[in-house]
C-alpha cells in the first residue's frame, strides 16, 4: 500500500497509509486463491466471509463487497486500519505460510498439500492484504454514500450502553439493527473510546471515527456524552429506566512501574500524552487551549501499539530524538508489525532488552535522566516469550527530558466500585460468561473491561455477542410477562 | 455529535475583582452532588477541560453553584459569559464523596477562592449537628469573599488578611493554633492555596487532629484515565480525580504537588496573553483604527 513519505509525514498528523485505489484493490484481490476451506476466516475473530468480499472486489461489485463485511463487522473502516491482521486473517492466509508464526505445523502441512495439489505453490509470496482490502471497501462505501440497511421493525425494549468504545459501538449497531432503542452514555465529551482519545489520527483519522458514529446516529442510536456512570447515574439507576445495561467501559487506568521519580514533571502516562493530542488537540496549541510539553529527547517505555503511537506522536510534536525502551526483543513486541516498521522508517530508535529502574530530576522537579538496566532473555514464561532477566552491573544512564510510560492499562475501577453485585476478576475486570452476562441480572459487559486490555476486534466481537444475548434476555422476559403486565421502559428523562 | 444537554448559566454575580459566582443548569449533576465533589467543564470546541468544585447545589431548580477565580485563559473566558449563555460540556459530580457525619467540633478553614467550597461544607456539617468554628483568610479585604454567609453558618468565625485590612493581620494558622490550644476539636477541613493547606495540616497534626484537604492538581479527563492528577499520599501515587480530591492532609506530599502544578507555566502564560488580547480586542473591536491595525 502507498504511504506518505517518512520525512514529510513526521511533520504532520495526516494518515500515513494512503490506501488502495480501485485498480490496486482489484489486482490485490486477484491474488486470492479463493480457498474452498478458507484459512483466513478462521483467523478472523468475528468470522467475516473474507473470500466472499474479495471475490466481490475482483468482480468490481464493491457495494456487494461492503455488505458482505457489514454482516459481521460494523466498523470495517476502523478494523481495516488497526486490526493486527498479521496475527489474524493474514497470518493464516494460505499464501502467508512462509512468513507466519501463527500457524501450527499441522496447519502448514495441510496448506502445503492443498497448494501442491492445485499447482499453486509458486503463488506463495506474501498473504493477501486482507486488511487493506477491507479498508478499501469501507472507504469506497463512505465516498459513495453506501449505507448499511436499516434495521428490522422496531421492537419494544430499551438498552443502555456504558462507554462508547468499539465494544459499545458494535453492540449499538447490532441492537439497533435488531430494532431496540439504544442510548450510549460516555464520560468524556466525545464518543469513540480509545478510537477517539488513544489511537492517533495518523493511523486512524478522526473523520473515520466521526463517520462511524454518525452512521449509528442515523440508525437511531442516541449518544449522551458527559455522563459518568457510577457518578452522574449509577448502573442501578439505569436498570430502572432500561431493560438491560451493557458495560463497555474499557481498560483506561494507566499502569505505572512504581519506580523512583515516576511523578516527576515531564513523565506522562501514554494515556495522558495521547489524550492531550487526540482528544484535546494539544498539537494545535495555542489555537486550542490544552497544552502539552515535549522535550528534545523523548523516551517511551513499552513495546505495544500504545508505545509506538506515543513515540511517533512525540516526533510529530517536534522531538529531535524519540527512543523506545523495551525490556524484551523486537520479535516479542506486541505492537502490529506494520507500526513497528513505520516507527523505524520515521526514525524512532529502539533500545531493546532495556528497562528503566529510576528517574532523576532537577531542582525544579523536571526529569533529566533515566537510569536503565540491561536485560537478557531468560526462560520462556506463561506468555510463551522469554522472560527478561536483569543483567547485574549493567546499569547506565540516559539523558531525557520527556518520558512516556506505556506499559499497559487496567480496567477502569469506577463502575465496579459503584455497582454492588458485580463479580470481579483478579485485575478488577468484570467477570462474564461467553455471552457477556455478568453476575448481576440484566447487566452485560464486554471489551477491555471484561478481558483486560486487548484489541478493537475482540472488543467488537464481545459487543456483538452481548447484544444478541441482550436481545434474547429481553424477549424471554417479555414472554415471562406476556400476561400483559410488561411495560417497556420508555420514560427515561435526562 | 454526542449532542447533549445545554448547561445554561442562569445567574452570575461577581464576588470580588477576580472571583465570580455562577449558577448553572445541570439537573442530573445537581441531583447527585455532595460537598467535596467537582465538575469538569469545557467551554467550547478547542477549549480545555478544567475542574471546578461544586460550591452548592439546588436539586429542585436543577442547578449547581460554581465559584471560581479568574487566573488564566479558561477561567477568564468563563468569567465573560453572561446569564443565558451556556457551557459546552459539563460532567460530574466527580470525585469520591467525602465522609459527612456528626464529628463533634469541626474547624473549617478557607483561603481565597477556597472559602466557597468551605462554606458549602460548613453548611452541610452544621446541618448534621456539628459545631462549626470557621477561619477564613485572604490577601486583603477586597479579596475576601462570603464573609456574611460564613458568619451565619459558623458558631464562631475568625477572619485574617495578609495586610490586616480586615480582621486579624496574618495567616489562618494563627487563630487555628489558638482554637486548637483552647478546645477539643474533632476534625479540621482546609481548602485553599497549597501552601495554606500544608501549613494548616502541619499545625493540626501538632495537636493530633486530622485535616481533610481538597487537592487541586492539573486534571485532564477527571475520570481516572490519564494520571495527570497524580499526587503522592502516604508515599503512594493516587489519582486525585477518582481517589480524591479530598485526602488526609497529614499524608499529602504538598511540595511534590506544588512542583507538578508548575508543569505548564510557559504555556499558561501564552494562553493568558491570548485571553487578555481577546479582551482588549473586544473592547477595541469596534474602533476603526484597531481594525486597520489588524
Ligand atoms: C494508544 C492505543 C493504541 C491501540 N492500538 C490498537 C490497534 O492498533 N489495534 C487494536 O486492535 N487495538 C489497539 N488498541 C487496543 C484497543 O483500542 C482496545 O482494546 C479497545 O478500544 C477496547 O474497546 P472497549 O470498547 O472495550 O473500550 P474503550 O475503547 O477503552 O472505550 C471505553 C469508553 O468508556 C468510557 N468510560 C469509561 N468509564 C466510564 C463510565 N464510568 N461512564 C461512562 N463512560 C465510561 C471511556 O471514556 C471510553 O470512552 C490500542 C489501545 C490504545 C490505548
Ligand atoms: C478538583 C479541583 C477543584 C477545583 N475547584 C476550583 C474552584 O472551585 N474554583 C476555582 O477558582 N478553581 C478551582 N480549581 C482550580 C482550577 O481548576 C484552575 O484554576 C483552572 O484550571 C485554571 O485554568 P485557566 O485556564 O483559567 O488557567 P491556567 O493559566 O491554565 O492555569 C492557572 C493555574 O491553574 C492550574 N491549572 C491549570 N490547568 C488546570 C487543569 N486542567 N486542571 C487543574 N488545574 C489546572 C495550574 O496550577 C495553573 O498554574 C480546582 C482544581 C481542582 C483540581
Ligand atoms: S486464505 Fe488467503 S488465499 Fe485463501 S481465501 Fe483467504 S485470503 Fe484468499
Ligand atoms: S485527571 Fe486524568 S486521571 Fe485524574
Amino acid at each position: 500500500m502507498r504511504k506518505q513519505d517518512p520525512a514529510r509525514r513526521i511533520r504532520n498528523f495526516d494518515e500515513v497509509a494512503l490506501g488502495f485505489d480501485e485498480d490496486e484493490a482489484v489486482s490485490e484481490a486477484e491474488r486470492c486463491l479463493q480457498c474452498p476451506r478458507p484459512w483466513c476466516v478462521r483467523g478472523c475473530p468475528v468470522g467475516v466471509d473474507i473470500p466472499g468480499f474479495i471475490r466481490a472486489i475482483r468482480e468490481r461489485r464493491f457495494e456487494d463487497g461492503i455488505r458482505i463485511i457489514w454482516e459481521k463487522n460494523a466498523l470495517p473502516a476502523v478494523c481495516g486500519r488497526v486490526c493486527p491482521h498479521e496475527a489474524q486473517c493474514e497470518g493464516l492466509c494460505a499464501l502467508s505460510r512462509g512468513c507466519s508464526r501463527y500457524l501450527t505445523e499441522e496447519g502448514k502441512a495441510r496448506i502445503d498439500r492443498f497448494l501442491s495439489r492445485s499447482n499453486l505453490i509458486h503463488r506463495r509470496r506474501r498473504p493477501v492484504s486482507i486488511g487493506a482490502l477491507e479498508r478499501f471497501l469501507a472507504d469506497y462505501a463512505a465516498a459513495n454514500g453506501i449505507r448499511p440497511l436499516r434495521g428490522e421493525s422496531k421492537k419494544e425494549g430499551r438498552v443502555a450502553l456504558v462507554g462508547s468504545g468499539p465494544a459499545s459501538l458494535a453492540a449499538a449497531g447490532e441492537l439497533s439493527r435488531m430494532g431496540y432503542s439504544v442510548t450510549v452514555f460516555e464520560a468524556l465529551h466525545a464518543p469513540g473510546g480509545v478510537l477517539r482519545y488513544g489511537i492517533p489520527g495518523f493511523r486512524l483519522p478522526k473523520e473515520v471515527v466521526d463517520r462511524e458514529i454518525k452512521q449509528l446516529e442515523e440508525m437511531g442510536v442516541c449518544f449522551r456524552c458527559d455522563v459518568v456512570i457510577g457518578r452522574t447515574l449509577t448502573v442501578e439507576e439505569l436498570l430502572e429506566d432500561f431493560d438491560a445495561v451493557f458495560i463497555g467501559s474499557g481498560a483506561g487506568t494507566p499502569g505505572w512501574m512504581g519506580i523512583e521519580g515516576e511523578s516527576l514533571n515531564g513523565i506522562y502516562s501514554a494515556n495522558e500524552f495521547l489524550t492531550r493530542v487526540n482528544l484535546m488537540e494539544a498539537h494545535r496549541f495555542p489555537e486550542t487551549d490544552t497544552p502539552i510539553s515535549v522535550g528534545r529527547r523523548v523516551a517511551t517505555v513499552g513495546g505495544g501499539n500504545v508505545a509506538m503511537d506515543a513515540a511517533r506522536t512525540a516526533l510529530r510534536l517536534g522531538a529531535e530524538e524519540s527512543i523506545i525502551l523495551y525490556r524484551r526483543r523486537e520479535e516479542e513486541m506486541p505492537a502490529r508489525k506494520e507500526e513497528i516498521e513505520n516507527a523505524k522508517e520515521e526514525g524512532v530508535r529502539f533500545e531493546l532488552l532495556v528497562a528503566p529502574i529510576r528517574y532523576i530530576g532537577d531542582e525544579n522537579g523536571w526529569v533529566r535522566e533515566v537510569e536503565c538496566i540491561r536485560m537478557e532473555p531468560g526462560e520462556v514464561d506463561a506468555s510463551g516469550r522469554a522472560r527478561p532477566v536483569p543483567v547485574e552491573g549493567s546499569e547506565f544512564r540516559m539523558e531525557v527530558d520527556t518520558v512516556i510510560v506505556a506499559i499497559g492499562q487496567r480496567p477502569n475501577p469506577l463502575i465496579p466500585m459503584t455497582t454492588p453485585g458485580l463479580e470481579l476478576g483478579r485485575i478488577g475486570n468484570i467477570i462474564t460468561d461467553e455471552d457477556g452476562r455478568t453476575s448481576k441480572e440484566g447487566v452485560f459487559a464486554g471489551g477491555d473491561i471484561a478481558s483486560g486490555a486487548a484489541t478493537v476486534i475482540l472488543a467488537m466481537g464481545a459487543g456483538i455477542r452481548a447484544a444478541r444475548a441482550i436481545g434474547r434476555y429481553i424477549e424471554d422476559r417479555r414472554k415471562q410477562r406476556s400476561d400483559g403486565k410488561y411495560v417497556s421502559k420508555d420514560t427515561y428523562t435526562g | 455529535m454526542g449532542g447533549g444537554h445545554i448547561y445554561r448559566i442562569i445567574e452570575k454575580e461577581r464576588l470580588s475583582d477576580e472571583i465570580v459566582k455562577i449558577e448553572v443548569e445541570a439537573p442530573l449533576v445537581a441531583s447527585k452532588a455532595v460537598s467535596g465533589q467537582f465538575v469538569m467543564i469545557r467551554l467550547r470546541e478547542g477549549g480545555e477541560r478544567i475542574p471546578l468544585t461544586i460550591s452548592g447545589c439546588d436539586p429542585e431548580r436543577g442547578t449547581i453553584t460554581i465559584i471560581f477565580q479568574e487566573v488564566g485563559k479558561t477561567t477568564l473566558d468563563l468569567g465573560r459569559l453572561k446569564p443565558g449563555d451556556s457551557i459546552l460540556n459539563l460532567a460530574g459530580p466527580l470525585g469520591r464523596p467525602p465522609e459527612l457525619k456528626r464529628f463533634g467540633t469541626v474547624v473549617c478553614v478557607g483561603g481565597g477562592v477556597g472559602i466557597a467550597p468551605v462554606l458549602f461544607r460548613a453548611r452541610v456539617l452544621k446541618e448534621l449537628g456539628n459545631r462549626i468554628i470557621s477561619i477564613i483568610g485572604a490577601r486583603s479585604r477586597d479579596m475576601l469573599i462570603l464573609k456574611e454567609e460564613m458568619e451565619e453558618v459558623s458558631d464562631r468565625l475568625y477572619v485574617t488578611t495578609d495586610d490586616g485590612s480586615l480582621g486579624q493581620k496574618g495567616f489562618v494558622t494563627d487563630p487555628l493554633r489558638d482554637v486548637l490550644s483552647d478546645e477539643q476539636v474533632d476534625l479540621v477541613v482546609a481548602i485553599g492555596p497549597i501552601g495554606m493547606m500544608k501549613a494548616v495540616s502541619g499545625v493540626a497534626a501538632e495537636f493530633g487532629v486530622k485535616t481533610a484537604v481538597s487537592l487541586n492538581p492539573i486534571m485532564l479527563d477527571g475520570t481516572g484515565m490519564c494520571g495527570s492528577c497524580r499526587v503522592i499520599v502516604g508515599g503512594e501515587v493516587r489519582f486525585a480525580c477518582v481517589d480524591g480530591p479530598e485526602f488526609d492532609g497529614g499524608l499529602v506530599d504538598f511540595d511534590a504537588l506544588l512542583l507538578r502544578n508548575r508543569r505548564y507555566l510557559e504555556e499558561e502564560e501564552i494562553s493568558l496573553k491570548r485571553a487578555r488580547g481577546c479582551e482588549s480586542h473586544e473592547k477595541a473591536g469596534s474602533s476603526k483604527a484597531y481594525q486597520e491595525l489588524r
